[in-house]
């Protein structure tokens, strides 16, 4: 039996407390995701991080989270009251919705009752998914609007561009793992990976969905929505108390549900990594769970290692890395993939299979060689106007003494005026 | 092409580099359970010294109060009388009081006194929860008592002038000096 037909007969308080466990999942994930992220990128920085509240610092994410709780909040005289109460809460309600659809087990008894760790499954679950990642822009957006202050406008403008744009890179990804598994629903994606993960198979989507997570949650080296020395805290500039540690919560949960779909579409989901597919049937079924939240963590230790590592991108890198380099990559790709898929199922011979794949390849790298040169071209043609050498004290290059005359700059502008004139 | 595939490269090389130090040793000292020894010459809370035989070396001149760019000190002097004697010489630092919320523990002070009489220790938990605790008095500051010093007012060492304590000459405190009786 299927899994959408299995959890299709839960009874309403079986829901119920699927709904719950998901919750506290969610919550507990954040709490150890900000300890956890604290402490090994302390230990990149040769620190030790918190590990004073509770034993191994386990409880400094709840203590920091009463802090918060207890704190002033307030509410800026030029803001939109209203929607500045809101956005948090849209930003931390949809970050929760996805885990409805995000298949955490195999099939397991729960209270006596046959089902799957799974709260609905859709037909269209991973639309569904992308499309409540879209709702959560608005939280963002709104508080940027909403504040009635310029840097978090700037940050709220910033990250919803830089959520829209990722998010077309993801979702063309995504297309790659529908072609191959014939459906959109996390449990069947699941179900189609018992023997290759995608994340083998279809590699290049694999590597540009990772890509693009991290641009989508706005994390490091994507960052830019928060950018510290540009834009104070980006769109969450004048939240204080309950509402900033909603957003707090938002991105963490959200840190968490992409890791959990890269889970669920690339590596396999809640099966056990290859040759350990055994321990999938141990505590009945239950065990899977585990394979589940390992994948789900090593993710989450890529998040941090990339923050650990990488400088902050530039907006305009950073954009023209999504349009021009992610989302071009993924088209080709699927096309390619969509070829190979349509010969595979009209059962065309071998050789024109491996023939055409052979044709791609030299097409791509015949595509770069010309980008290459033509790129040296213009950089040749479009080099700078031979000007006189400046008259103007410059430091001296190696093995160069220092011009040591000195023009006054009115002079030295006379003089390029008379260069261009 | 080929500068492309380099510096990607050298990109992964900066993913070993945070990966590696994970296993390195912290550098984190875990300060209140454990204490580092500071740097030999580190300037901590302030000390008036004593000669060997228990009298203060402080002459109450203000040169360290003068020289203070935070005007952390005040001094106040007084003199020495046969009766009471507190350091050799004519005058003895009657008030003396340094200001930690002031202080820069630039060294300065160190500098300016001519007699030694203030160094700085090593000592740096300064910290407290009132200002008037953070203005150590004289007796704060002042040297503990060493084996053979008697506490001062008493009589300088028999037949010895300021010069021979300047000098270094007294190593040790005479008998006679405890009693305060003259030979």
């Amino acid at each position: 039996m299927n899994t959408a037909a299995l959890i299709g007969k839960d009874p309403g308080w079986i829901i119920l407390v699927k709904g719950l466990l998901i919750f506290v999942f969610c919550v507990v994930c954040t709490l150890m995701a900000v300890w956890g992220e604290r402490r090994i990128v302390a230990r990149m920085q040769m620190r030790l991080g918190p590990n004073r509240v509770g034993k191994f610092g386990l409880l400094q994410a709840l203590a920091d989270g009463v802090k918060l709780a207890l704190k002033e909040d307030l509410i800026p005289a030029a803001a939109d009251k209203i929607v500045f109460i809101i956005a948090p809460i849209i930003s931390a309600t949809t970050c929760f919705m996805a885990f409805a659809v995000i298949p955490f087990t195999g099939n397991v008894t729960l209270f006596g009752h046959k089902t799957a760790m799974q709260l609905t499954d859709l037909p269209v679950s991973v639309l569904y998914i992308l499309a409540i990642a879209s709702i959560g822009v608005y939280g963002i957006v709104l508080a940027g609007w909403s504040s009635g202050s310029t840097y978090p406008l700037l940050g709220g403008l910033r990250s919803s561009a830089q959520v829209i744009s990722y998010e077309v890179a993801m979702g063309l990804s995504l297309v790659a793992v529908f072609i191959y598994s014939g459906s959109m629903s996390t449990s069947e994606i699941v179900a189609a990976q018992h023997q290759w993960w995608f994340s083998v198979i279809l590699f290049p989507s694999f590597v540009i969905y990772v890509i693009s997570m991290v641009g989508e949650t706005n994390r490091a080296p994507f960052d830019l929505a928060e950018a510290e020395g540009e834009l104070v805290g980006g769109f969450h500039t004048e939240y204080s108390s309950l509402k900033f540690a909603l957003f707090f919560l938002a991105e963490y949960v959200n840190i968490v549900a992409v890791s959990s779909l890269a889970t669920t579409l690339f590596m396999g989901g809640y099966h056990a990594l290859p040759g350990l597919t055994f321990t999938e049937s141990w505590l009945g079924g239950w065990f899977t769970l585990f394979w589940f939240v390992a994948k789900v963590v090593s993710f989450f230790f890529l998040f941090v290692w990339l923050r650990g590592t990488l400088p902050r991108l530039r907006y305009d890198q950073f954009m023209k890395f999504g349009w021009k380099v992610l989302i071009p990559t993924s088209l080709v790709w699927i096309l390619v993939l969509a070829t190979l898929r349509v010969m595979s199922q009209r059962a065309v011979s071998r050789p024109v299979v491996i023939g055409f794949s052979i044709g791609v390849v030299l097409l791509v790298m015949l595509a770069t060689t010309v980008y290459d040169r033509s790129t040296a071209k213009a950089k040749a043609a479009n080099g700078l106007p031979d000007l006189p050498a400046p008259r103007f004290p410059v430091p001296a290059l190696p093995g160069q003494s220092v011009v040591n005359q000195i023009v006054t700059p009115i002079e030295a502008v006379a003089e390029m005026e008379n260069h261009n004139g | 092409m080929a500068d492309e595939a380099k510096s990607f490269s050298q990109q992964l090389q900066g993913f070993w580099v945070t990966f590696a130090t994970m296993f390195k040793k912290v550098n984190t000292v875990q300060y209140p359970e454990v204490k580092e020894p500071t740097a030999e010459r580190f300037h901590g809370r302030h000390q008036l010294n004593r000669y060997d035989d228990g009298l203060e070396k402080c002459i109450g001149c203000e040169l360290c109060a003068w020289a203070c760019p935070a005007d952390a000190i005040y001094v106040e002097g007084a003199d020495n009388t046969e009766e009471k004697r507190f350091s050799p010489g004519e005058r003895f630092g009657q008030v003396y009081q340094i200001n930690y919320l002031r202080c820069i523990f630039c060294g300065l002070c160190i500098e300016a006194c001519p007699t030694r009489a203030l160094t700085m220790t090593n000592e740096y938990e300064l910290a407290d929860n009132g200002r008037a605790k953070l203005i150590f008095e004289k007796e704060d500051l002042l040297a503990p008592l060493r084996n053979g010093m008697i506490a001062p007012p008493h009589p300088m060492y028999p037949d010895s002038s300021h010069l021979n304590y300047y000098k270094g000459e007294i190593t040790g405190s005479h008998p006679s000096q405890a009693t305060g009786e003259q030979e």
